[in-house]
């Protein structure tokens, strides 16, 4: 696992199969957009999405969401020179934005649902919750991911030899933010 | 040679050793014998539901028993049986014919059996489920069908536990195909041997690397349509909730975007056995390999654009039914192209009607069959009319029994020396073939004419006065007779594992890789990894350098490792806690799953 | 087969001038977007615009924070694919829903 095969392409196995699973989530969050889309206005009852989405703090979240993505990309050229010390910063600011980016959710989740949607109340709120829990979930696996890799820098383990891992990770990670560069753009700005 | 193998030796007797395996030849005997063994269950099904119809107003199973007995006779046919055969080969012969030492992540592959094996017993287990979960029944195994329209699956229609086993099953199954999608992508296109360019690989291979593109982009899809299904019945969404202004349609859309790919998936990897098998019984290059790859591909992209067909009888509007009208009769040319390179394949070669030949045979007659009845009901008025009835139950049969059972036991007949070391039994084998070629025209022809003449599918009885009962009696014969050639097929594989002929490298003087090594192959499949200099290595003037039968050097085979079990059977207890909504199994289940992933990425091994 | 010093010669990612350049611009359009969503005037021509905004955001999050731009073409192909097959669905299924169609 540690030393490098040649392959026949040249390219790294597993990065080639974390493209594929790219890919393969493309359809997964393609199937949820659209879902959400063709079933947008469809709903008997309210709360609808213009009375109760909030715009300027899901800017805000979003723009957090962005600095996320270029903490990742500062961390991995920070690992791939060697530089401990910036690479866990990063890690850590990375890991970080992406749990303020839970916090806000969590705070939207709860304030809807005091407003009186949830899941249940219409087709508007099963789609939404169901697409924005989706990729909230996949944040929160990309925060343990990253926290994993703090941890193995403090142990040690990270050093520019262990740079396709972290490269890797930052693949997911800025996965996630361009489906949510989508979804933001699909359930809260075009309502 | 043992000591060459001695790494890796102590590791390979045992129970244990096969618990925690990674080698991709006994994966693929694991995914052979379960899958079969899930082809002989889904067999009773059939042969239960075929007794039931071969008279009116019988009363043999209830109408309930009945449901229950073709919801899983599709599902497993499908999910349990054919994909997972067609797994097998990916798994024995595909690193044999690109000339690797196994798949890119064996770990991962070791999972995929292991997910798909308990997602199997996981949905089997309804039938018997009933007493522990406190149903009035034995049996609580789905029964709303293999595609699960809703609202038939919702709470309110479906309150039992069937509709849960099949949501959660098929997502656990979900799981295995999408891991070993990957894997085989990246085994393909990264673990070639020197030489073995992409328009080299045996089409076979190429089409496994199809078939995985289509799982990867396919299964996705199915998944969010259960878990809306599965949310719709847990947590009350409005998903399939016509009241809440849900639409029902939307299932039918996701699962036969899912459906429609799906079936190309079932038949690709048997065309690719089948473009094995012909060439080498044939002794004739395949006709027009190229347009065999391409053909191939464009149908795997051209699959993503018909699903629609299955929905004619909706009331799309005329728009929609025409376009996927033209889609569906225009997938049919690339399909139509590969009946003709097989048929000119054979023109002019020197033919050996061998037991694995007679089967892509009776491939290709039988897929032409259903071929052409899809493509009847690919024109709105004429599925109109044939929708629902038996007469789409024969099209299926004709291209899944037919086409893709047959390829499979083409392929079955051809590795199997490969595999065991030993040869089949030609007479026994040629019995298995008649029997089951008789029995299965027997058993799907007068499906047409039933259903032509207004017999609609999944009814438990019918009346006297539909004057069906001697075609429904002569089609339960057929199914009979495809036992009766099953039941020959285990003797056949019986006799051969103790009094088989040994089979030597290459009994059949085929053409491609796999064929250069020793039957079965030692561990490391090659003693040195081969360098490949055309596109059949073992006719071709420019002989490749021979493959030593002892290694120069020590090989490196991986050892095994118990994480992807363990990981997998944590996805077993999850989808167990989710079946019973008990939340501290659901966490279990999560927790075995996580530290299994943990102590997966850390351990040591080196592939 | 591609030796050694190809396979490394992949990770020539761009620095971290190009990172911030990036940034910057993300912030810039994600302020655009929201101005726009805000300001009656864009109102006819909202959804062009915003698509094209956050298409513009996604496809510079791939090409330089996922380094497609500077990578091999086969990941290109392996996630461009899956892309265009879900972007085909998407609007395949809101065209059967009716959301192209007028009044
Ligand atoms: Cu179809």
């Amino acid at each position: 696992m540690t030393h490098a095969h040649v392959t026949s392409t040249g390219l790294d196995s597993r990065k080639l199969a974390f493209w594929t699973f790219i890919g393969s989530e493309c359809l997964l969050f393609g199937s949820l957009i659209s879902t959400y889309l063709v079933y947008k206005g469809r709903s008997v009852r309210g709360p609808t999405p213009h009375e109760i989405l909030n715009i300027p703090v899901t800017s805000v979240s979003t723009f957090d969401l962005l600095m996320s993505s270029l903490a990742m990309v500062l961390a991995l050229a920070a690992v791939a020179r060697g530089d401990r010390v910036w690479a866990r910063v990063w890690l850590a600011a990375t890991a970080f934005l992406g749990l303020v980016f839970l916090g806000f959710q969590a705070y939207e989740f709860t304030s809807f649902v005091h407003e009186g949607l949830t899941i249940t109340t219409n087709l508007f709120g099963s789609t939404f919750f169901t697409l924005t829990g989706f990729h909230g979930g996949h944040v929160a696996v990309g925060v343990v991911w990253l926290l994993t890799l703090l941890v193995r820098s403090f142990q040690g383990k990270l050093g520019p030899d262990k740079a396709l891992n972290v490269e890797i990770a930052g693949l997911y990670w800025h996965f996630v933010d361009v489906v949510w560069i989508v979804i933001f753009t699909v359930v809260y700005l075009l309502q | 040679m043992a000591e060459h193998v001695a790494p890796a030796a102590g590791a390979r007797s045992g129970i244990w050793s096969w618990i925690t395996t990674t080698d991709h030849k006994r994966i693929g005997i694991l995914y052979g014998v379960t899958a079969f063994v899930f082809f002989l269950i889904g067999g009773l099904e059939a042969l239960l539901i075929r007794l039931q119809l071969a008279s009116s107003q019988n009363d043999l199973v209830s109408a309930e028993t009945f449901n229950q007995l073709f919801t899983m006779h599709g599902t497993t046919m499908v999910f349990l049986a054919v994909m997972p055969l067609s797994a097998a080969f990916f798994n024995y012969i595909v690193p044999l014919q690109i000339g690797a030492r196994d798949v890119a992540f064996p770990r991962l592959n070791a999972f995929s059996y292991w997910v798909f094996l308990f997602g199997g017993l996981f949905l089997n287990a309804s039938f018997i489920a009933g007493p522990i979960l406190g149903a009035d029944s034995l049996s609580v195994a789905p029964d709303a069908g293999w595609f699960g329209y809703a609202n038939l699956t919702s709470r309110a229609y479906s309150p039992g536990f069937n509709v849960d086993f099949w949501v959660l099953g098929l997502q656990v199954l979900g799981i295995a195909s999408l891991a070993a999608g990957f894997n085989f992508i990246v085994t393909i296109v990264n673990l070639r041997a020197p030489g073995m360019r992409l328009m080299r690989l045996p089409v076979f291979t190429w089409m496994t690397l199809v078939t995985q593109f289509l799982v990867v982009t396919a299964f996705p899809v199915i998944t969010i349509g259960l878990v809306f299904l599965m949310f719709d019945r847990f947590f009350g969404t409005n998903f399939y909730q016509v009241s809440a202004g849900g639409d029902l349609l939307l299932w039918q859309h996701l699962f036969w975007l899912f459906g429609h790919p799906e079936v190309y998936i079932l038949i690709l990897p048997p065309m690719g056995i089948v473009s094995e098998v012909l060439p080498t019984f044939s002794r004739k290059p395949l006709f027009g390999y190229a347009v065999v790859v391409y053909s191939g591909l464009l149908i795997g992209v051209m699959g993503w654009g018909v699903w629609s067909h299955h929905m004619f009888s909706v009331g799309l509007g005329p728009i929609p039914d025409s376009v996927f009208a033209g889609t569906t009769m225009l997938i049919a040319i690339p399909t139509g192209v590969k009946i003709f390179n097989w048929l000119a394949t054979m023109w002019g070669g020197q033919l050996r009607f061998t037991t694995a030949m007679l089967f892509a045979l009776g491939f290709i007659a039988m897929f032409v069959i259903g071929g052409l009845s899809g493509v009847m009901h690919a024109s709105p008025p004429a599925d109109l009319q044939q929708t629902d009835t038996y007469f789409v139950v024969a099209h299926i049969h004709y291209v899944l029994f037919g086409g893709a059972i047959q390829g499979i036991f083409a392929g079955i007949y051809y590795w199997w020396p490969k595999m065991t070391g030993r040869l089949m039994n030609e007479r026994l084998g040629k019995t298995h073939f008649w029997l089951g070629f008789v029995g299965m025209n027997l058993a799907f022809f007068p499906m047409h004419f039933i259903g032509l003449l207004g017999m609609p599918r999944r009814i438990y009885t019918y009346g006297p006065e539909l004057g069906l009962d001697s075609l429904n009696l002569v089609s339960t014969i057929g199914a009979l007779l495809i036992g009766v050639s099953i039941l020959v097929f285990a003797a056949n594989a019986w006799w051969s594992l103790r009094h088989g002929e040994t089979a030597g490298n290459d009994p059949w003087g085929a053409p491609s890789l796999e064929w250069t090594i020793s039957s079965p192959p030692p561990a490391y499949n090659f003693s040195v990894i081969p360098e490949v200099v055309s596109r059949l290595p073992r006719w071709s003037r420019t002989q490749m350098r021979a493959i030593p039968d002892v290694p120069p050097e020590p090989v490196h085979v991986p050892g095994g490792s118990f994480w992807p079990v363990i990981a997998a059977l944590g996805i077993g207890v999850l989808a167990t806690g989710a079946l019973l909504h008990t939340l501290w199994v659901v966490l279990a289940g999560a927790a075995v799953l996580v530290v299994a992933i943990y102590a997966w990425a850390f351990e040591p091994f080196e592939v | 087969m591609v030796s050694d010093q190809d396979a490394a010669s992949q990770h020539a990612h761009p620095g971290t001038g190009t990172y911030l350049a990036v940034a910057a611009v993300l912030t810039i359009i994600t302020l655009v977007e929201v101005g726009v969503f805000y300001v009656p005037a864009f109102k006819a021509v909202l959804a062009p615009v915003l698509i094209t905004l956050s298409a513009t955001k996604f496809a510079l999050v791939v090409m330089f924070y996922m380094h497609l731009k500077s990578d091999s073409k086969l990941f290109t192909l392996i996630f461009s694919l899956p892309l265009l097959l879900a972007l085909g669905v998407a609007i395949a299924l809101l065209f059967l829903y009716g959301a192209f169609v007028r009044g």
